[in-house]
């Protein structure tokens, strides 16, 4: 079953921010979102990875597909070694979180999803289980060229961009919060999604985007949600306070 | 591949049957069309495509359906379909039935009149499209239709500008190592030479090289073939159309000159105020531009030169960002039955709307209704005074505000009620804030009903109701 004629929310790197998460899902409910995609890093840096987990969990019963983070990967064991301190704390207060279920839950996740002309992965495209971060032109090209779908989902870099084919290169376009842009059907396109439980561009409203199928439209949206409630959680989990301050910021 | 360029009529596209060709252009091919499930005609746009043409060429059909999809309004046509046949892309546009303003610049030079009457529907139009945060970048009389109402239509988007959209067509231009011009060489504006778009008084600069063949015959800058030509414009400035025609009006050379400022901070602000002024020709300020019989001297032109070489690149700023910087603020002033508080009240919201806003142009705005003497003979003729009466009290009331002469309109309204007539003269004039006094007397208000009220639900743009401070104490609420 393809999902023709969708509206589909996609959501990336909600962080155990459960307070950003039910902010966008209730948007994208308002909007008209029949369909959800969660491409990853459910859990780390926030203090609710286990309630965020079970309700990602609820919609992927309803037929919500969800790819797999390096956060999501951490959480299930290993190093870490690519992870800055802050990170790493992080992710080893997330495993004493977690219980057989959000394990397994994780570890089910492929690390890309495609439904017919979409293509979802949390990095990119060019291999997957690299985790790069897309944050130019060049890198956008080769997850653009590795794709196999005229339009592809990630996230990740925390940041929003549209990145699009013309005239034999790949461009960046910076999406104006609820300007909905056709999507043409002659190019390709990468949305980078921008992140639900952390943004990193200076706005602390939660990032999320939603895709209109039968009209080609996409839309990038920034809601904004209890910020001081999650950043407080934060707090009282005892997990780095900085995690807590960037929330209020969005940095 | 199917050839579009000769489909048949009676061939079946996407729902619509191909009646006949009726137009081939640069880059398209236009069919008239007809739903096969009945209803509205429309117009079928197919690429035109040489042997060895690259799919670039396409590009323009991606940039125009993107933008259509997002703009309306009387002055640009409605959307039917768009996609991808077996031939390349397609469009089915609106058709819009008028003439081209292509067949009224064959007849120019045009009377000064005729000239303002089509200036101001296509700057209207332009306005319009402008505040839809879109550039349209190709404006030339080809791409205007003027309807029997009087109204303009822009058309082809091809090359247009979105600032909230990706910008297909400079991305294209980018990767193209050619560095092909976008637009067209006789109308395209000097920071457009240079790769600058998203400004809306590019199109400023395009609608003055319009005025300028309709009120002259000729085109102010020619048709540059070379790049070296073509730049010329950043440093000459056209002859002035009175050079030709020494009869022509200098109200009209100061709008057209105004319009083809080669920096565009020199040039009007936005469309609406070429509109304005082309509709109320009487009170165009001439300056030295509307005068002039001749070009500029060498050393304005050696000063330009210099510039283009330090200039810095302007920062760029979203279409309606530009506008934003200039707002046409219209005030409304009943001097007579206004107590001298209000009247006071009145010029300082004025003073605090147009703080900090460099472009702003203020209206000031008088509603004559007419009383039973007009009926009679003698009523035109105390019509006439009383207009006079209310411009001079008008006047008055500016003069504390002391605000440049060249940024003030006046005028008197006649006829109907007041509110409806400020309604519509906001609306014609794209005004972006109203301000006006809220009647006085409660007594008075409950017998006409409130003129502030009605306009402040009616009115296109915002409204700010003023009252002075010590009447709203001592007056009770109803």
């Amino acid at each position: 079953m393809g999902f023709s004629f969708m509206k589909i929310a996609v959501l990336s790197d909600i962080h155990g921010n459960l307070e950003a998460l039910r902010a966008c899902l209730a948007h994208a409910a308002r909007e008209g979102a029949d369909r959800h995609v969660f491409l990853g890093d459910m859990v780390g840096y926030g203090a609710d990875p286990v309630a965020c987990l079970d309700l990602l969990a609820d919609h992927a019963g309803r037929g919500a597909l969800t790819v797999r983070g390096n956060h999501d990967q951490a959480a299930l064991g290993g190093l870490c070694e690519n992870m800055n301190f802050v990170a790493r704390e992080a992710t080893y207060w997330t495993r004493t979180q977690l219980g057989q279920a959000e394990r397994d839950f994780l570890a089910s996740l492929p690390l890309t999803v495609q439904r017919d002309d979409l293509f979802f992965v949390h990095a990119s495209a060019d291999l997957p289980e690299q985790w790069t971060y897309i944050t130019s032109s060049l890198q956008a090209e080769r997850c653009l060229a590795a794709s196999p779908a005229a339009v592809t989902f990630a996230g990740h870099v925390h940041h929003l961009s549209l990145y699009f084919s013309a005239g034999g290169g790949v461009h960046a376009f910076r999406p104006v919060s609820g300007v909905p842009i056709p999507l043409s059907e002659r190019r390709r396109w990468l949305a980078i999604v921008g992140s639900v439980g952390q943004p990193r561009d200076g706005n602390n409203a939660a990032a999320y985007a939603l895709y209109d199928q039968e009209k080609r439209m996409l839309t990038f949206f920034r809601v904004p949600y209890d910020h001081m409630t999650a950043a407080r959680k934060i707090i009282a989990a005892g997990l780095p306070e900085r995690l807590a301050w960037r929330l209020q910021r969005g940095v | 591949m199917n050839d579009a360029e000769h489909l048949k009529p009676g061939t079946e596209i996407a729902g619509y049957r191909v009646e006949e060709k009726f137009h081939v252009g640069g880059m398209a091919v236009l069919y008239r069309v007809t739903p096969l499930a009945g209803g509205e005609a429309g117009v079928l746009k197919v690429p035109k495509l040489e042997f060895g043409s690259h799919p670039v060429c396409y590009a323009g059909f991606d940039v125009e359906r993107m933008i259509l999809e997002r703009i309306a309004g009387p002055g640009v046509p409605r959307l039917f379909a768009g996609g991808e046949g077996d031939f390349g892309p397609y469009l089915v546009i609106e058709h819009i039935a008028g003439t081209p303003l292509v067949e009224y610049a064959r007849r120019a030079p045009l009377a000064a009149k005729e000239v303002a009457r089509l200036g101001a529907a296509l700057a209207s139009a332009l306005h319009d499209l402008h505040r839809q945060e879109v550039v349209h970048h190709d404006l030339k009389p080809e791409h205007v239709i003027l309807l029997d109402d009087g109204r303009a239509v822009l058309i082809d988007f091809g090359l247009a500008f979105h600032g909230h959209l990706p910008d297909l067509v400079e991305a294209e231009a980018e990767s193209n190592s050619s560095g092909s011009l976008l637009g067209t060489p006789a109308y395209i504006s000097p920071e457009q030479i240079a790769g600058v778009r998203g400004d809306p008084r590019s199109d400023v600069f395009s609608l003055g090289v319009m005025l300028y063949l309709l009120a002259t015959g000729r085109l102010p800058f020619g048709e540059p073939t070379s790049i070296t030509g073509l730049r010329r414009r950043l440093y000459f400035d056209p002859l002035p159309p009175r050079h030709f025609l020494p009869d022509l009006p200098q109200w009209l050379q100061e709008i057209i000159l105004h319009c083809l400022e080669v920096n565009a901070q020199d040039r009007y602000a936005t469309a609406a105020q070429v509109a304005h002024d082309l509709t109320h020709p009487d009170q165009v300020v001439v300056t030295e531009r509307g005068r002039r019989m001749k070009q500029a001297r060498l050393m304005t032109v050696a000063k330009r030169w210099l510039a283009t070489l330090t200039a810095a690149p302007a920062a760029r700023k979203s279409p309606t960002a530009q506008l934003a910087l200039a707002p046409h603020v219209l005030v409304a002033v009943d001097a007579d039955g206004s107590s001298a508080a209000l009247l006071q009240a009145l010029r300082d919201a004025v003073r605090r709307i147009i703080a900090g806003e460099p472009h702003w142009r203020l209206s000031c705005v008088s509603v004559l209704e007419p009383s039973m003497l007009t009926e009679q003979e003698e009523g035109a003729e105390i019509m006439r005074s009383q207009h006079t009466q209310r411009l001079v009290e008008l006047h008055h009331w500016a003069q504390p505000l002391g605000l440049p002469p060249e940024r003030l309109r006046f005028h008197v309204l006649e006829g109907g009620d007041a509110a409806t007539r400020l309604v519509e003269y906001a609306r014609a004039s794209h005004a972006d804030h109203l301000v006006l006094g809220a009647r006085g007397s409660s007594g008075l208000r409950r017998i006409l009903g409130s003129v502030s009220s009605r306009v402040a639900a009616e009115a296109p743009c915002s409204v700010t109701v003023v009252r002075a401070s010590t009447s709203a104490q001592t007056e009770t609420p109803d």
